[in-house]
């Protein structure tokens, strides 16, 4: 496929954002039960969330310069029986809504106690908010995953891994930033947050590089003999219709050298992964804010990476009547 | 239920593209608007086309067969680019089975042109909305025209008739006993889309001729031509006459 670099940027951004809001909740939910200390509300809850929120914000508008027609994309929100791109646009509006108001409740201190158990261990009105702020979060890392694995006949993306993949990669690249973030406002929970990033950037490395292995050796179903349907070991294509080009030859492949995929591969592997945990670590041993900044920054440019790698290795069998591609 | 297609014949069709031309210009003055054509006359001549003739070779020079292959919509029966349009704009038609979309609606996500594994859905990159063959909907069912016309532009066009018309669920109509008497197939039968276009296969067309064949026994001509192989002086059948 080509790469569309508004839907790049729209899929990391919001993928930041959730992730971000889900390290904020975090935070929130292992103090409510004691675990960590609780951090002051405006500063922390109430900014951290605010940052997820404007994450989620710019990647809505990177997706509207996808569409042709953007003042109908209303329309979209219809066939969410059928359609996961619906099904996403109504859930990101959700998401932003719950976090805006987790947020905003932070602030203003809209907070009550509803619960307070012996141990200490206590539930607050944020935290109801907040837990349902982290289910349509969930929701929309689903949906956006199956808007891609549910195209039966793009292999590469037809797996539960390309839905785990993008809740990992979100999640990693905000719990990243959330460790950025609390070295300023939270000091207590860099810690907390630094573990928590690499652990689950970890986990991503090791479900991206399970899917660069399923992709390496996949088996297409759709030949050139099932798409004229002549059954033929040499078909060649003499002709593609026309002399110029057409949306057919520039929307379904990424007119990029062998080579070039070969290495964005391992450029992203080691910003996305393996530079962020270094950087990580040292910013977290020597207690250094600008380097834990660095360590979102790189991992987000290996995002755009993985991502436009993402887009540009699936093979879409339109192609085979493209042969000249 | 009508499910109305095309059949489109491998073996007639001799890639003129007669019924490309007719399409984008009955579907470019149409209702629904033009579809754009840049640099027609240009280096880099691209535009919007509901169908294509692409051409292929097959088999090893000089075995080789040329064989070209007119694309378009296949109005499948499980269209794979319906149920993931988020704004309903891509729908299928109940009555005739038609797949359309509707240009009002389309907010132009490109999502559907990645669902369906023919690329048979093309943005206009104008108009901003995805369009696609409408199997000619805004002529088949015109009554102005004498009803021999109400027919897909491209299937009057074609100078070979290798394009049939028709509904493929009525098993007597023209299209069904074409797919069923000459091996009509349809294209990636793997993705369970079944599309309604079928394409029937190229046949071997061959004939034996022996000798005797090329001279014909009982050539009337022939009578005026007599070969008079006999001596004049031959005695005859019936000692009067002679050659």
């Amino acid at each position: 496929m080509h790469p569309a670099f508004s839907v790049v940027f729209l899929t990391t951004l919001i993928g930041v954002g959730q992730g971000l809001f889900l390290a904020i909740f975090t935070g929130q939910s292992y103090s409510a039960v004691e675990l960590l200390p609780s951090e002051d509300s405006i500063q922390f809850y109430a900014m951290g969330s605010m940052l997820a929120l404007a994450f989620l914000f710019a990647g809505l508008i990177a997706s509207l310069f996808h569409l042709g027609h953007p003042e109908r994309a209303w329309r979209a929100a219809t066939k969410w029986r059928t359609s996961w791109l619906s099904r996403e646009v109504i859930i990101l509006p959700l998401v932003m809504f719950l976090v805006c108001l987790y947020s905003l409740m932070h602030y203003f201190g809209w907070d009550t106690m509803l619960f307070t158990s012996k141990t200490g261990a206590h539930l607050q009105l944020t935290l109801i908010v907040g837990g349902l702020g982290l289910i349509a979060t969930l929701a929309l890392f689903l949906c956006t995953g199956m808007i891609y694995a549910a195209i039966k006949f793009l292999q590469e993306w037809a797996t539960p891994l390309t839905v785990i993949n993008y809740l990992l990669l979100g999640s990693a690249s905000g719990f990243v930033l959330a460790t950025a973030f609390s070295s300023y406002n939270a000091p207590g929970l860099v810690k907390f947050y630094g573990i928590w990033a690499t652990i689950i950037t970890l986990a991503a490395l090791l479900t991206r590089s399970a899917a660069l292995l399923r992709n390496a050796r996949i088996k297409y179903k759709s030949s050139m003999q099932t798409a004229i349907g002549i059954r033929h070991n040499q078909i060649q294509q003499k002709s593609m219709g026309f002399m110029g080009g057409s949306v057919n030859t520039r929307d379904f492949f990424h007119h990029q050298s062998r080579l070039f995929m070969k290495s964005i591969k391992w450029v992203f592997m080691l910003l996305t992964f393996f530079l962020p945990l270094l950087f990580l670590w040292s910013g977290i041993e020597q207690a250094n804010s600008s380097t834990l900044i660095l360590a979102f920054l790189i991992q987000y440019a290996g995002l755009i990476m993985e991502r436009w790698f993402f887009f540009a290795q699936a093979n879409h069998p339109q192609n085979l009547y493209y042969q000249s591609l | 239920m009508t499910q109305l297609a095309l059949v489109i014949d491998l073996n007639v069709c001799v890639g003129c593209h007669a019924c490309v031309i007719s399409c984008k210009e009955w579907n470019t003055s149409g209702p629904a608007g033009t579809m754009c054509d840049d640099n027609p006359y240009g280096a880099d001549p691209t535009g919007t086309f509901f169908n294509r003739v692409q051409t292929y070779e097959i088999g090893e020079f000089p075995y080789t067969e040329t064989v070209h292959f007119p694309k378009s919509c296949l109005h499948c029966e499980d269209p794979p680019c319906v149920p993931v349009c988020p704004t309903g704009a891509s729908y299928k038609r109940e009555n005739d089975g038609i797949v359309l979309v509707d240009y009002d609606k389309c907010i132009g996500c490109r999502y559907c042109s990645w669902a369906c594994p023919y690329g048979v859905r093309e943005i206009d990159e104008h108009e901003k909305v995805m369009k696609k063959c409408t199997l000619c909907v805004d002529r088949i069912y015109d009554e102005s025209l004498p009803k021999a016309e109400r027919k897909p532009a491209c299937v009057m066009a074609c100078p070979t008739s290798a394009r049939l018309f028709g509904d493929v669920h009525d098993p007597q109509s023209e299209v069904s006993i074409a797919i069923r008497e000459e091996g009509g197939y349809a294209l990636m039968p793997e993705w369970g889309t079944r599309p309604s276009n079928h394409y029937l296969p190229r046949r071997k067309m061959r004939k034996h001729i022996h000798k005797d064949e090329l001279v014909r026994a009982d050539n009337p001509l022939k009578k005026e031509q007599r070969d008079h192989a006999e001596p004049i002086d031959a005695p005859t059948l019936d000692d009067s006459t002679s050659w």
